[in-house]
This record gives C-alpha cells, sequence and structure tokens, in this order.
C-alpha cells in the first residue's frame, strides 16, 4: 500500500513535534530508570550518610530474602486470580450483552463505568463492603456462618484484593471481548447449529478459539495491570497486610524504599519488575506480529 | 432425501416488516427449485425459515411428512450452503467437513471414510490438511459444497452459493452443482438474485416479489409465458419491452389491436421477437428511433425509442444496418409474440 509522503520544509519542525513525548518520556520513565539501575548497585547506611557501591549484593540478598520470595508468591497468585477472575466475568458478560438487541448499547455504558474509577477510590468501596465491623458483605456472610475478617486472615485479605481488583478491569476486557465477538460472522454460528453443535458447544469449539487473539491480547494486559498497576487498590484495602499475605511486589518496593527507606534493596527490586515487564511485552508482541494462524 | 411442504408460511419481524406473507408450495423429492427474485423479496428469508434459522411467525412446514416448525436446526435433517461459505477459519478442511459427523456421534473410522469419499467427488482431497484461509474462492465454495454433502442431509439450501465468485468461475460451478444435484437427487433449494442462474439451474422457479409468490414454474414455461407484469420484466436478459397500448394505437395497428383480451394495456415482446421486416403473420408495427447499438459479440442490442412516446425500447438484431441511420424506422412484432397486461391488476390478460 502506498502511503501519502509528508514533507516538512522546515528542518526543525519535526523535531518540535516529537519533542513533547521525547521529553516526557526521557524525564518520566528513561531517567528515574536510570536512576534505580544505578541505585540498585548502591547501599546507603542507616541515617543517609554514607552511600557504598556493593554490586549485586542487593539483588542476591533479595532472593535469599524470605520477605521477597513470600511477595513473589503473592504476587502470582494475586495477578493470576485478578486475571482470571476479570477475563471469566468479562467474557460472560460480553456474551450475555452480545445476545441482546434493542439494549445492548445501554448495557455496555453502564458496564464500562467502573472503568473511569481510579483504583484507590475503586479499593475505599471494596473496603467499605468488606468492612468486619461496618460492612455489608461480612454481615450477609456471617448469616452463612462464615466469619469474615480480611484484617486478621491471610486469605481473606487475598480475596478481598483480587476482588477489587479484579472488578475495574472487568470493565476494559468486557469491551475487547464484546467487539471480538460481534467480529465472529453470524453465519459461522448458524452454521454450527445447522452442524449439529449444541449452545454450549459452539461457544467453546467456535467462538472461543476464533476470541484466542484477543483472550491471548488480554492475558498479558491484564497480568500486567496486576502486577503494576494496582498499588492504589492494595494501598487502600490491606497496605500489604495481615502479615505480608497481600503485599506484592509493586507494593513491597513502596514499602521498602519510602517507608523503610531501604532505597538501595527497593530500586534492585524495581529493576525486577522492569525486567518482567519487558519479558511480558516481548511476549505479546512476538505473539501479535505473528498473529494468529487462519 | 424427502420433500418439503410450506403451507400459508409468514414471517413478521419484531419491528413489523412483513418479510414473508403467506406462501404456499410444495417441493418435491428430489426436485431442484430455485427461489429468484429482487433483494428484500422475502426469498432468504424463506430459505432461513426452512433452514430453522428464523422462526415461523404463521403457517406450517412439512420436510418429509414431519411438521419441523418447533425444530431446531440441526434436528430438520438440512444442510446448508452460505453465501460467504462460513467455513471455520480455525479449522482444516477436514475438520471444517468432520465437524457436523462429530457433532452427531459418528464413530472415527466411519467419519474419515465418508469425508475422503465427499473430498474425492468434489476433487477437493489435496486440500484436507489445509486451512480455509489457504483456499482461493473457487475451492473454498467446493469446501462449504462438501460440508453441505457430506452428512447426506434430507435436503439442501443454497443461499446465494455463487455470488461471491468471479464471473468465469461462477458459470463453471453453476454447472457442477447442477450436475451434482442431479447425480445425487437431493432435494435442493436455491435462492438466487440472478435470473440467469435461476433459469439455468432449476427444475422449476419461484419468482419471489415483496414476500409473495409471482410465478411457479419450469425455467422456459415462466420465460416464455410470464403471468404477471413483474415476472415478465425480472425474468429475461435483456429485459422485456412492455409497451403502453395506446402508444401504439394508430390506423395501422386497429385492426391487430382489436384482437387482444379486454383489458389489456401494456403489450410485452421479447426484444429477440422485434422484427424489422414485416412477417407474414397477423403484427403490429410501430416507428422508432435508435439511440443507442450495443455490440454483445453472437448478437448486438439496439436501444430505441417509440417515436409516438418516447417510450424506450431494446430489440436484439445480427449486425448493425443502414437503416438505423435514418432518423426513424419501422419495427414490427409478431401478435402470437405479444405478452398481453393489465396494468393495474399486473396480470396477464389471455388466461
Amino acid at each position: 500500500m502506498q502511503t501519502k509522503q509528508l514533507t516538512f520544509n522546515h528542518r526543525w519542525l519535526p523535531y518540535l513535534l516529537l519533542a513533547p513525548q521525547v521529553i516526557i518520556t526521557a524525564i518520566f520513565f528513561l531517567w528515574p530508570a536510570a536512576q534505580a539501575m544505578y541505585q540498585s548497585l548502591l547501599r546507603q547506611d542507616a541515617f543517609g550518610f554514607r552511600t557504598t557501591f556493593v554490586g549485586l549484593d542487593n539483588f542476591t540478598a533479595l532472593f535469599a530474602d524470605d520477605l521477597y520470595l513470600n511477595a513473589l508468591k503473592v504476587t502470582l497468585v494475586f495477578s493470576l486470580g485478578t486475571t482470571l477472575l476479570s477475563m471469566s466475568i468479562a467474557l460472560l458478560f460480553a456474551v450475555m450483552v452480545n445476545r441482546m438487541l434493542r439494549s445492548r448499547d445501554l448495557y455496555t455504558t453502564f458496564l464500562v463505568w467502573p472503568y473511569a474509577i481510579a483504583p484507590a477510590i475503586a479499593g475505599v468501596l471494596w473496603w467499605f463492603i468488606f468492612n468486619p465491623s461496618i460492612g455489608i458483605l461480612p454481615y450477609l456472610l456471617e448469616m452463612l456462618g462464615i466469619n469474615w475478617n480480611h484484617r486478621a486472615n491471610g486469605n481473606h485479605a487475598m480475596i478481598l484484593v483480587i476482588i477489587a481488583a479484579a472488578w475495574k478491569q472487568i470493565s476494559y476486557n468486557f469491551l475487547f471481548f464484546l467487539a471480538g465477538l460481534q467480529s465472529i460472522p453470524q453465519s459461522l454460528i448458524e452454521a454450527a447449529a445447522i452442524d449439529g453443535a449444541s449452545r454450549l458447544k459452539r461457544f467453546w469449539t467456535i467462538v472461543f478459539p476464533l476470541l484466542s487473539p484477543i483472550t491471548f491480547f488480554l492475558l498479558v494486559v491484564n497480568i500486567v495491570y496486576a502486577m503494576f498497576d494496582t498499588f492504589g487498590v492494595i494501598h487502600a484495602t490491606t497496605e500489604g497486610g495481615p502479615a505480608q499475605a497481600t503485599n506484592i511486589l509493586v507494593y513491597k518496593v513502596y514499602r521498602d524504599g519510602f517507608v523503610s527507606m531501604n532505597l538501595g534493596s527497593s530500586a534492585a527490586q524495581s529493576v525486577i519488575l522492569m525486567a518482567i515487564v519487558v519479558v511480558l511485552t516481548v511476549i505479546q508482541f512476538r505473539y501479535i506480529e505473528r498473529k494468529v494462524n487462519y | 432425501m424427502s420433500s418439503i411442504r410450506i403451507h400459508n408460511l409468514s414471517k413478521v419481524y419484531a419491528d413489523g416488516t412483513h418479510a414473508v406473507k403467506g406462501i404456499d408450495l410444495t417441493i418435491r423429492d428430489g426436485e431442484f427449485i430455485v427461489l429468484v427474485g429482487p433483494s428484500g423479496c422475502g426469498k432468504s428469508t424463506l430459505l432461513r425459515m426452512i433452514a430453522g434459522l428464523e422462526t415461523i411467525t404463521t403457517g406450517d412446514l412439512y420436510i418429509g411428512e414431519q411438521r419441523v416448525n418447533q425444530l431446531e436446526p440441526a434436528q430438520r435433517d438440512i444442510a446448508m450452503v452460505f453465501q460467504n461459505y462460513a467455513l471455520y477459519p480455525h479449522m482444516t478442511v477436514y475438520q471444517n467437513m468432520a465437524y457436523g459427523l462429530k457433532n452427531r456421534g459418528w464413530q472415527k473410522s466411519a467419519i474419515e471414510e465418508r469425508v475422503r469419499k465427499t473430498a474425492q467427488m468434489l476433487e477437493i482431497e489435496h486440500h484436507l490438511t489445509r486451512k480455509p484461509k489457504a483456499l482461493s474462492g473457487g475451492q473454498r465454495q467446493r469446501v462449504a459444497m462438501g460440508r453441505a454433502l457430506v452428512r447426506e442431509p434430507a435436503a439442501f439450501l443454497l443461499d446465494e452459493p455463487l455470488s461471491n465468485l468471479d464471473a468465469k468461475l461462477r458459470v463453471q460451478m453453476r454447472v457442477e452443482i447442477k450436475q451434482l444435484q442431479r447425480r445425487l437427487q437431493t432435494t435442493s433449494l436455491y435462492v438466487t438474485h440472478d435470473q440467469l442462474e435461476a433459469m439455468t439451474l432449476g427444475d422449476r422457479l419461484v419468482v419471489l416479489n415483496q414476500g409473495q409468490i409471482e410465478q411457479v414454474g419450469a425455467p422456459l414455461e415462466v420465460y416464455q409465458r410470464p403471468e404477471t407484469l413483474f415476472v415478465a420484466s425480472f425474468i429475461g436478459s435483456p429485459n422485456m419491452n412492455l409497451i403502453p397500448v395506446q402508444a401504439i394505437n394508430h390506423p395501422l395497428n386497429q385492426a391487430a389491436l382489436a384482437t387482444l383480451p379486454q383489458q389489456t394495456d401494456i403489450l410485452g415482446v421479447r426484444p429477440d421477437k422485434l422484427l424489422l421486416q414485416p412477417p407474414t403473420t397477423p403484427h403490429i408495427q410501430f416507428e422508432c428511433s435508435m439511440t443507442l447499438f450495443e455490440p454483445a459479440g453472437a448478437e448486438s442490442h439496439l436501444y430505441m425509442r417509440l417515436c409516438s412516446d418516447e417510450h424506450n425500447l431494446v430489440m436484439r438484431v445480427e449486425s448493425m444496418s443502414e437503416l438505423f441511420q435514418q432518423p426513424s424506422f419501422t419495427v414490427y412484432a409478431e401478435i402470437q409474440h405479444l405478452h398481453p397486461f393489465n396494468q393495474s391488476s399486473g396480470k396477464r390478460t389471455d388466461s
């Protein structure tokens, strides 16, 4: 395909037009990233008087640290839980809304709203709902004989943060799944119906495989979201507790760096996080470049 | 294999559109029926109702002896070929063809045998491991046919299956579909808006217009004796000339026009039945002037205008003639080749 070639007469115009994005990237990403990498090789004493170069000591110390390994495990459980919960509910909603004719737009609008809410607000919302003394859910759960207390029970706390984090992401996933469902030709479903496939079978053998590019894309996006974008949710609800039960990697970076003022270790942790993002991004681009084989 | 009986079938959509208005039709076992009509005439809706993809508002539908109004598409023992083929893009050709058999709980070896047999018949056995994306338009069309054939259903439903192919391939597939249907003797219902496809394929044509049947009959019967003005103008290419009687009502035609049935106010005449020399049989005649000459190879089309009222006509001629250079020339038509119609009822007046 031939694209129209624009020519700039002014030599500096292209640089000028690119400048805002480049400056923002440099100030808010490249510079802090470089700082973090540099700091991850340093150790500061408790009062911040002296800084010594320690090489990779910060990293080796991290992987010998039970608390850090625990945070890794917690992050894994949390991000998988959040991703699976938000994607499966979003897919369910998308399938249901896709079957509607007239009310489709109305439902879509309402289902997208939570996405406009800031993570911290979403966290507070769920914190209220789950609050052991004033929340509505513990009250209802008590009728079922469940004594809900996410302040004492680590599993309860994990369930709380997963629900709070997933809730917001459902909107996003829902939109993608709905668009994906609408791009599947109706005649395919009809052909499958004539071919004797039940409603459930049509979904699993035709619709779901055809959604696989979107599912994969969302899987990566959601894992990235759960690992890096959920600071607000954790901070507003459990603050990593009780007893480290919901202390995910991102939150631990903050706690170690800005609460405990252990800057070297905190920087090393953020470098590891950065490496994880790079890997996830490479996976996604590779896959999307290859597209799906049909 | 079985017959299909349609009794007073109607479809009204939720928005009030009356797509199909009380259709009665009996399709005999093994017959090849073509539903033809302009877009929006309800032909696809009718087909989809028979397939079970649209609910039936009122009326009865029988496949074989069974009333199938309430049955799911899968239980009706029909197979359908879609306009866009609707092949499952993530499955190979083999899996596409095997899908329906698998869903019906066939044994693996039986599926394999049947798919191979069908693929061989359609000459797609070399493509069984490929995905639809890797196939050409014509090959996809064959796979779509194969997927329908493989189950050996009671009836085939084909919804404009050739409209996505280029002109040359369309003619080739048309011939193949007809040969296939002759060989398998499976009751078939074929929807098209292309009157040439309809004429060449069907044992009988069903001409639909605005949700109603205009005429049912063998292709030539419909061509030679259209029962309504709509059928007259729809079937045949170039279109039949429809001339208002008053436009040619001059003394020379008085005697001939008097022999026509009463209430005749439109005369239809095929482009190939117009003559430049006066015939010996009773005829009508009128003055025309040429507007366009269109050579089309074996024959040519002469577009002209009635001198009396600017009415446009088309005529099939062998070649360009000196005659057409003159400001006007006389055109003749034999009485026996005229189709008399009444404008307000839209019906033939000599039936």
